[in-house]
């Protein structure tokens, strides 16, 4: 998938104009918060669960080599295979490598991010097999060819009637003229389809919410059961994960877990979660007869030891931007790539540059909304902050706002000067504003006026006023 | 207060929006200050706490002032802010921006230690329970981002609202939702945040207030701006302004003299 | 398969250079060995008896059915009426695991009874469980030749035969269960199941039964023995 990062202002002047869009997300965003923050009253130790969660990844980033070494053994041992990759080159090759070794045509896709990262959808199809995304949100816009919205619910842009019509253009083999007027209509037609799909594939590929050091395992957290219908069905099993998704034990998976789902659909527990080790055992009578691990860098170690490491403690339940306001007004569409939301305004920078998604760390309001709801206390503002100052480090910053916030520094560091400045700057627009009170134009604020008018200044500096009233005192 | 002790030397950040546009919430302060049996001094070698060069990742620019204020506000016994967002700057950033200037971080520890937002201040430290004021109207209330998160201001304003004659609350539905202000991102993204404010002040209409209060001169001015642009009746104050009973001195923030 | 050791090398190198020293390695190994519980909470470190009634009012709450039979004599009675009640075929599809063994279907010659995996056409699987988690309503069931996990996900409805012993607090004490189990091992999957299968994903409008089971119930045998 090509980033639009860059053009974040023009893909979110787009979305704003969107009446659709505009309602799906009014509606959509106050239902997460609402659910989780139920979710989370109803849990007295949440916030205690939180402080642990957040020590637990700190303290596996500390020795990621380790976890990750002990994962492998046990994934081996068991008779899977853990494909390293450096890079989503390498990864797609291991994928398509595994397939075609495997003489495959369809590929069923359980939902991952970080599929979509390696964009291997396009990846497979240009090598001449089908992937199939299963997941009804993911197949729906796999359908439209878009790109999810959401990271937990890839749809939320469209409404029924978009996903009627979608099928509708899809499902060629089924009448025209038939009803599709309700979700749960919609619904059984996609698992009719898909269940035919899950079937004919040789190969499934899942995501993993967490890797377990411990036992070898790769769980996957999902609602539906197509994460499962992927892994079971198939002849194999292929799993996409970061390496920061290794836990230590079972244990330290359940602390996560008990995060998950609260924080992400206000669920106490999704309705699956699925802990999948090595193939089928010797007896089993349905289960992968291949288990591999494509276990992919794509630039995480990059980021530990630097001002950047707390973000691997993502889980990646979409708290942030279900609670973030820049989100809630643009969706997810507008922010380009893969990662929308906060998250994303940290981790687009690291992996595509600050060049190419530097918009997004500085379209934010550092509400801190975001970091107050994170199961893994991310500091994600702070993180924001710190792509900006590579920003101004590399002189990316547009011009005109470099040189504005040079002068005012300039006066800023002298505060004689800078008293003097903003006595004369009040005095002038406190003349020409108070008649009204207001501006509805001013020059330099465009950005401001376009929208709002300005409040005058009332006409003289405290400073001065306090000044005055010292001598008269 | 107790009468034995001495009275609590303030030093008062202004602020520069608070300076600029808006003296009258200084001298609302300063007089709630006062009234609680303060003494108020003013430093004129303050400017801006730094927080635009901070988020503009100019941290250079931002150390520089962080050390301007430190050095403008040793000896005082409290520093106080009309502001939540400045103060969680010098509260908070100061800390992290000097952290590795052996000569300034533990001077920026101890301003950290001292230093409060004025109504927090007024109601956690000094144990204000109630104002001597009187507003005639019902108001709603905004709860400014850093003022909420960094420092815990929620109830406290609350509360010493209600101890003011005349005046009633009505809960502002969203009121933990950015107003769209943001500093500088107002000005890079005006769109997004025209979008977040017009969500904003559709809430305040609904409340049925007649006033919208709250504690930060950036997000008031936002949402005064939207409100007069949309030719909202709505009076726009900063709370100080209601709580030390000084409503007559200025027209609301945005109308006419 | 394609040799991927180089990008081993270089990835795990990377890593330790970035986190400098590695002294955390033996702590690391006893965390793996000893598997220490984090905070586990309150809410159904209970007596039995009620972490019971807990996994029962959790289950129900997501959308699961519950209903109590004193033994496993009556699992025939209560499968054919629930059935009828809702007007499903009396075929069922029964896990091979010897705990329904001891299951009298013949008392009941209107059901189909075969068993194995999962089919296509298979409508109704009835299964047991490995462990009940009361803290979350959650059913766990593990793979194997006599628990195939397509029973769990193919049908439309899912029957789940559990018994009252099978019941325990939190997920902690399930998986000290699983290891005790299974020592040193796991099985090829371990299904949590909380409720039937849904979807929000049109409209974030709630509907059960995307790709798994629409309905989930539970048979919860009051009497242990056996």
């Amino acid at each position: 998938m090509h980033p639009t990062t860059h053009a974040f202002p023009e893909n979110a002047r787009k979305a704003l104009s969107d009446e659709r869009l505009q309602k799906v997300l009014s509606t959509a965003g106050t239902g997460f918060v609402e659910k989780r923050r139920k979710a989370a009253e109803r849990l007295p130790e949440f916030e205690a669960l939180r402080d642990q969660g957040r020590d637990l990844k700190n303290h596996v980033l500390a020795n990621l080599d380790t976890y990750l070494e002990a994962f492998e053994a046990k994934v081996t041992e068991q008779g899977g295979h853990v494909h390293w990759c450096r890079t989503d080159q390498e990864a797609r090759d291991a994928i398509l490598g595994i397939c075609r070794k495997a003489n495959a045509r369809t590929v069923t896709k359980g939902k991952s991010m970080i599929a979509e990262e390696i964009g291997i959808n396009d990846y497979l199809e240009a090598n001449g097999l089908i992937p199939i995304e299963t997941d009804l949100g993911e197949y729906i816009i796999q359908l439209r060819h878009e790109p999810p919205s959401h990271i937990i619910a890839p749809a939320i842009h469209l409404s029924k009637e978009d996903v009627a019509e979608t099928f509708r253009d899809a499902h060629t083999e089924l009448p025209r003229d038939r009803l599709l007027d309700e979700p749960k209509v919609l619904i059984a037609e996609a698992r009719q389809v898909l269940r035919r799909k899950f079937q004919e594939a040789e190969v499934g590929i899942t995501g993993a919410n967490l890797m377990i050091a411990e036992t070898g395992s790769t769980i996957i957290v999902t609602n539906e059961g197509n994460g499962d219908l992927t892994q079971i069905l198939p002849r194999i099993h292929v799993v996409i994960a970061t390496i920061d998704k290794v836990v230590p034990t079972l244990e330290d998976a359940t602390l996560v877990l008990r995060l998950l789902a609260r924080s992400a659909t206000g669920q106490e527990a999704s309705a699956y979660t699925t802990v999948s080790t090595g193939p089928k055992r010797p007896g089993d009578v349905d289960g992968p007869e291949e288990f591999h691990v494509v276990l992919l860098d794509n630039g995480r170690s990059a980021l530990l030891g630097t001002e950047f490491q707390d973000v691997l403690r993502c889980i990646r339940c979409g708290a942030c931007m279900n609670h973030c306001p820049v989100y809630g007004s643009v969706g997810g569409h507008a922010y380009g790539w893969v990662y929308p939301g906060p998250i994303g305004s940290v981790m687009q920078p690291a992996l595509l540059g600050v060049k190419e998604a530097g918009h997004l760390p500085n379209a934010s309001t550092f509400c801190g909304r975001c970091e107050a709801v994170c199961p893994m206390r991310i500091p994600l503002p702070k993180m924001m902050r710190h792509w900006r100052e590579k920003e101004f480090e590399q002189g990316l910053q547009p011009a005109t706002m470099r040189r504005g916030l040079g002068v005012w520094g300039w006066f800023a560091r002298r505060p004689a000067l800078y008293h003097a400045a903003t006595r004369m700057a009040v005095k002038a627009l406190g003349a020409l504003g108070r008649g009204k009170g207001r501006f509805a134009r001013l020059p330099l604020a465009e950005g401001w006026t376009r929208h709002r008018d300005m409040p005058a200044p009332e006409g003289k500096t405290f400073q001065q006023q306090w000044a005055e009233r010292k001598g008269k005192r | 207060m107790s009468d034995q002790r001495p009275a609590p030397r303030v030093g008062l950040f202004v602020t520069c929006l608070v300076d600029v546009f808006r003296p009258t919430v200084g001298f609302a302060a300063v007089k709630l200050l006062e009234d609680a049996g303060c003494t108020v001094e003013v430093p004129s070698a303050q400017t801006c706490c730094g927080q635009p060069a901070f988020n503009s990742g100019d941290r250079k620019t931002a150390a520089d002032l962080a050390r301007n204020t430190i050095a403008a506000f040793e000896g005082f016994d409290y520093v106080v802010v009309p502001s939540g967002s400045c103060g969680g700057q010098i509260k908070h950033h100061y800390k992290e921006l000097l952290a590795d200037d052996p000569a300034w971080a533990a001077r920026a520890h101890h301003l950290s230690a001292r230093t409060y937002e004025l109504v927090s201040f007024l109601a956690d430290v000094l144990g204000v329970t109630n104002v001597e004021a009187r507003y005639d109207g019902t108001v709603t209330y905004h709860d400014s981002c850093s003022g909420l998160r960094e420092l815990g201001i929620k109830e406290q304003p609350r509360r010493l609202l209600n101890s003011v004659d005349g005046l009633t609350i009505n809960e502002l539905p969203g009121a933990e939702v950015c107003c769209g202000f943001g500093g500088t991102f107002c000005v890079k993204y005006p769109d997004i945040s025209n979008h977040m404010v017009e969500a904003k002040i559709a809430d305040i209409t609904k409340t049925g207030a007649d006033t919208l209060l709250a504690g930060d001169m950036g997000c008031l001015l936002n949402m005064a701006g939207k409100l007069k642009r949309e030719g909202s009746p709505i009076r726009v104050r900063h709370v100080a302004e209601v709580l030390a009973g000084v409503t007559d001195e200025a027209p609301p923030i945005g109308d006419k003299t | 398969m394609a040799d991927t050791s180089s990008a081993r090398a270089q990835i795990l190198g990377g890593i330790r250079k970035a986190l400098g020293s590695a002294d955390g390695a033996d702590e690391a190994r006893r965390r793996l060995a000893t598997h220490p519980r984090n905070l586990v909470p309150a809410r159904a470190q209970i007596p039995h008896a009620d972490q019971v009634e807990l996994f029962a009012t959790m289950a129900t709450e997501v959308a699961a059915t519950v209903e109590r039979l004193p033994s496993l004599d009556e699992v025939p009675r209560a499968v054919a009426e629930y059935l009828a009640g809702l007007n499903l075929p009396a075929e069922i599809r029964v896990a091979p695991d010897p705990k329904l063994d001891a299951v009298p279907w013949d008392q009941r010659p209107t059901l189909t009874v075969t068993r194995g995996r999962a089919r296509d056409p298979d409508a109704i699987s009835v299964t047991g469980a490995f462990a009940a988690v009361a803290e979350t309503g959650t059913l766990m069931l593990i793979s194997g030749p006599e628990h195939p996990t397509t029973l769990n996900f193919m049908p439309d409805t899912h029957i789940v035969v559990l018994k009252r012993g099978e019941v325990v607090g939190t997920y902690e004490d399930a998986w000290d269960r699983l290891r005790a189990a299974m020592p040193g091992a796991m099985p090829r999957t371990v299904n949590l199941i909380t409720g039937p299968s849904r979807t929000g994903d049109i409209e974030q409008r709630i509907e059960l039964g995307a790709h798994g089971p629409r309905r989930l119930h539970i048979l919860l045998i009051e009497d242990d023995a056996g």
